[in-house]
C-alpha cells in the first residue's frame, strides 16, 4: 500500500480511506455520548426527560398562549412535537457540527484520520438523541390513542434529507470556523433565526401565497412538512414542489460543504 | 523484504507564518489614539486576507518561516533511525507531515506501508470516561480495531499497571498512571512504519527502561521500520541503528548514531577556537546597547581552548563592544549541560555594587573559576544586563561548547566511578571520624 504526500495533491485515496477509518464514527459518536451523562443522578433518563419538557413548555407557549392555529382533528401537542423533533435534530446537528472541529483540535493536531468524521459523528450524536425523542413521540401517540397511516412508512426519507441538510451547511461552517473563528458566534443567531421561520410552532398553511418562494428556500420546511404529513396523515397537508425545493436546496448545501471542507482540509492541523 | 525502501522523503520544505507584535505594541503605556491605529490597520489587513483567502495572522508584522528546508533521505524496511537536533530544528514538524497531519509545503513524501504516529502520548483521552473505556478509544483512534484492542486488552492492562482503577474515570488518575496507560496503548500498535515523538521523556525511571524495552522488541523481533525523535542520547544509542541530525530545518547528518551524537553535542573544530560571536547570531534578547564579540576558554599559557580539566581553575575571557553610552552594566556567564539545563551563573558584579558605566568602545573582562567541575560536555552561555533592573542587553545561549575531562589518575581531582553524576563539587572542609562515646 503506498501513498504519496506532496502539497495539493488530490487525495484519490480519501473515500477508502474513509472506509478503512470507518470505525471512528462509531467511536466518536459513543465518547460524546457516554460522556454526557457520566456523575449525573438521572443519568440516561435526561435523554428523555430533556424533548418531554421542551415538548410540554412548547405546547404551552405557542397552543395556549399565542393560540396558533392546529391542522386539521389532529391534537395540537402532537402537530407541535411532531415539527419539533425534526428541528431540534437539524438545530442540534448544525451546532454541534460547526463546532466539531474546533473542540476535537487535540485529536487534529496529533493524529491522522479522515477528517470529515469529526462532524459527521456530530451529526450522528444528535441522530441518537432523535431517535429517544421519537420514542416519546410514540409514546404520545399512544396517549392522544392517535393511529397513523400509511404515510409512516415514508418517515426514514424525510429524517434523511434532515440528516444531510443539516451536515452540508455543518461541513461549511466548520471548515470555515477553524480558519475565522467568527463563525462560531454567527451560530447561534442562524438556529435561532431558524427556529421563527420554521413551521416548528405554526402550520405551514398559514404562511401567506406571496411569501411562499422565499419561505421554501428553507430546507427544513419541507422536511418539517414531510414529518408532520408522515406523523398525521391526512390531517396534515403536504406541498411537493416545496418538498422538491426543500430537496434542491440541501443537494447544493451538501455538495459546497464537501468541497469546502476537503479544500481546506490539509490546513486544519496548521491553522487550528 | 529488508532493505527496500519504506519512506522515502524528496526536498521536503514546509513554510509557516508567523506573526510579530510590532516592537512599541507590548510596552507599557500606548496611546488610545495609536492603539486604535494599530487595531485599525490589523483588521484591514486581515479582511484583506481573507478576502484573498489566505491565513490570516495576529500580530502587526507577517514573516515567513521554514520549519523544514529541503530535507531528503530515505529509509528501509526494519531500520531504526533516531532524529536528533535542537529544539526548534524541525524534529516534529518533520514528523507531522510523515504523519499527514499536515502538508509539505515543497517536495514530496512517499510512503510504503501502514503508517502509526506516536505524537503525544494519551491522545484523544478523555477525562470523563474510566481507564477501560479510553483504552478502547485510544485504540481505535490510533488505527486498531476493536477486535485488535479486544485482543490486547489483558497484555495493554497489564504493561500499564493500572488493573485496580481500571473503572475509575481517568481524571482521577495520576500523571503517571495516565502516561503509562496511554503508553501500553500505543505500545501493542502494530503497523509498518511507526513515528514516535520524544514520547518516552515521561514517567520514572522504571517505566521508561520498560517503554526503551518493549520498542527494542517491536523492532528486533517483528522488523518493524521505526523513526523515534528524542533527546535521550543514551536511548539513540542503544535502539538505533541509524541517526538523522537536523540543524535549523536543514539535514545536517546522517549515518552512525554514535557520530551523528558527536556531532550534535558540538564537537568544535580543534584548530580555531576564535570564539567569535558573529552579528548573525540569532540573539534571545537584545536591546542595542552593547553587544557581546567574544569569549573564549582559556587554558595553559593563556591560549584558548575547548577543554580543561577536572579541578583546574577555568580562565574565561568575554570582549564586548559598546555601542551607545550604557549605565549600569555587569556581564554574567552560565554553564549549561548537555540539556541546556542552567548549571551556574556567574555575575560579574556583586548585588549591591554598581554596574559598569561605559561610553562607546570594545571591552574584555576575564574570570577565574575555581570551581571543581565533574567530567562532561558543557556549554556556555553569555550575557549583558543591567545590574540594577537586571534588564538584558545581549544574550547569547549558546556561545561556546567545551568539556571538562577527567583528571589523571594521580591526581585528586579523578573520578572513578563508571557513570558521572552531578556536575560540581562544591567548597568543603570534612573532619576526621571521631568516635562517640556512649553515655553512661
Amino acid at each position: 500500500m503506498q501513498t504519496i504526500l506532496e502539497p495539493c495533491r488530490v487525495k484519490k485515496n480519501y473515500w477508502r480511506d474513509l472506509w478503512t477509518y470507518r470505525g471512528l464514527f462509531q467511536v466518536l459518536a459513543a465518547r460524546d455520548i457516554s460522556v454526557r451523562y457520566k456523575q449525573t443522578v438521572i443519568g440516561v433518563a435526561w435523554a428523555l426527560i430533556r424533548p418531554f419538557l421542551t415538548m410540554v413548555i412548547f405546547t404551552v407557549i405557542f397552543g395556549r398562549v399565542a393560540k396558533l392555529p392546529s391542522e386539521g382533528n389532529a391534537p395540537y401537542a402532537l402537530m407541535v412535537f411532531a415539527g419539533m423533533l425534526p428541528w431540534q435534530f437539524f438545530s442540534n446537528a448544525l451546532s454541534e457540527a460547526s463546532n466539531s472541529l474546533v473542540s476535537n483540535a487535540n485529536l487534529l493536531t496529533k493524529i491522522y484520520f479522515p477528517r470529515l468524521i469529526v462532524p459527521t459523528a456530530s451529526v450522528i450524536v444528535s441522530f441518537v438523541d432523535f431517535l429517544i425523542s421519537f420514542v416519546i413521540l410514540v409514546g404520545m401517540m399512544v396517549y392522544y390513542q392517535y393511529a397513523p397511516s400509511w404515510q409512516i412508512l415514508l418517515l426514514p426519507v424525510f429524517v434523511a434529507v434532515a440528516f444531510f441538510a443539516s451536515l452540508g451547511p455543518g461541513l461549511w461552517i466548520t471548515s470555515l470556523n477553524v480558519k475565522y473563528r467568527d463563525f462560531r458566534y454567527i451560530i447561534p443567531f442562524l438556529v435561532q433565526f431558524g427556529l421563527y421561520v420554521s413551521p416548528v410552532g405554526f402550520s405551514s398553511s398559514v404562511v401567506p401565497e406571496k411569501w411562499r418562494l422565499l419561505y421554501s428556500l428553507n430546507p427544513m420546511v419541507g422536511v418539517i412538512d414531510g414529518f408532520r404529513w408522515c406523523i398525521l396523515g391526512g390531517d396534515s397537508t403536504i406541498n411537493w414542489n416545496t418538498f422538491g425545493m426543500s430537496l434542491a436546496v440541501t443537494s447544493f448545501f451538501l455538495w459546497l460543504g464537501i468541497h469546502q471542507f476537503r479544500k481546506m482540509e490539509r490546513t486544519f492541523a496548521d491553522l487550528i | 523484504m529488508p532493505g527496500d525502501v519504506v519512506i522515502s522523503v524528496e526536498k521536503l520544505s514546509k513554510r509557516y507564518l508567523v506573526g510579530h507584535q510590532s516592537a512599541g505594541a507590548g510596552d507599557s503605556y500606548q496611546s488610545l489614539r495609536e492603539a486604535l491605529v494599530r487595531h485599525g490597520r490589523n483588521m484591514a489587513r486581515k479582511t484583506l486576507d481573507m478576502a484573498r483567502g489566505r491565513q490570516i495572522i495576529q500580530g502587526d508584522e507577517v514573516e515567513e518561516f521554514w520549519a523544514l528546508k529541503d530535507v531528503s533521505f530515505e529509509v528501509g524496511q526494519g531500520e531504526v533511525v533516531g532524529i536528533i537536533g535542537r529544539n526548534g530544528a524541525g524534529k516534529s514538524t518533520l514528523l507531522k507531515v510523515l504523519s499527514r497531519i499536515t502538508e509539505p509545503t515543497k517536495g514530496r513524501i512517499t510512503l510504503r506501508g501502514r503508517v502509526a504516529a506516536l505524537l503525544e502520548v494519551g491522545t484523544g483521552f478523555h477525562p470523563e470516561l474510566t481507564g477501560r473505556e479510553n483504552i478502547f478509544l485510544n485504540g481505535a483512534i490510533l488505527g486498531m480495531t476493536k477486535a485488535e484492542i479486544r485482543a490486547k486488552f489483558d497484555e495493554i492492562v497489564d504493561f500499564s499497571e493500572v488493573e485496580k482503577f481500571l473503572d475509575l474515570p481517568v481524571k482521577r488518575y495520576s500523571s503517571g498512571m495516565h502516561v503509562r496507560l496511554s503508553f501500553a496503548v500505543a505500545a501493542h500498535l502494530d503497523p509498518e512504519i511507526l513515528i514516535v515523538d520524544e514520547v518516552l521523556a515521561v514517567g520514572d525511571v522504571n517505566f521508561q527502561k520498560k517503554c526503551l524495552g518493549k520498542m527494542k522488541d517491536v523492532t528486533k523481533t517483528d522488523g518493524r521500520t521505526v523513526l523515534f525523535v528524542s533527546h535521550n542520547m543514551s536511548a539513540i544509542r542503544s535502539l538505533c541503528t541509524r541517526a538523522i541530525l537536523l540543524r535549523q530545518g536543514g539535514l545536517s547528518k546522517d549515518g552512525n548514531p554514535i557520530e551523528v551524537i558527536e556531532d550534535y553535542l558540538g564537537a568544535n573544530d580543534a584548530a580555531s577556537f576564535d570564539g567569535l560571536i558573529s552579528d548573525d547570531l540569532p540573539r534571545v534578547y537584545e536591546t542595542g546597547e552593547a553587544r557581546v564579540r567574544r569569549i573564549q576558554l582559556l587554558g595553559d599559557e593563556g591560549r584558548p581552548t575547548n577543554h580543561v580539566a577536572m579541578g583546574s581553575p577555568m580562565e574565561w575571557l568575554v570582549q564586548f563592544e559598546v555601542l551607545k553610552p550604557v549605565d549600569d552594566l555587569l556581564v554574567e556567564l552560565g554553564m549549561l549541560d548537555t540539556d541546556m539545563n542552567q548549571l551556574t551563573q556567574s555575575l560579574s558584579v556583586l548585588h549591591g555594587r554598581p554596574g559598569y558605566n561605559l561610553t562607546p568602545g570594545r571591552y574584555e573582562v576575564r574570570v577565574r573559576i575555581d570551581a571543581v567541575f565533574h567530567p562532561g560536555s558543557y556549554s556556555m552561555l553569555v550575557g549583558l544586563h543591567h545590574q540594577t533592573d537586571g534588564a538584558t542587553v545581549d544574550w547569547i545561549e549558546r556561545a561556546v561548547d567545551f568539556e571538562v575531562m577527567n583528571g589523571p589518575s594521580d591526581s585528586p581531582y579523578h573520578y572513578s566511578a563508571r557513570e558521572v553524576r552531578a556536575f560540581i563539587r562544591p567548597p568543603e572542609t570534612w573532619t576526621e571520624p571521631k568516635r562517640l562515646v556512649e553515655p553512661a
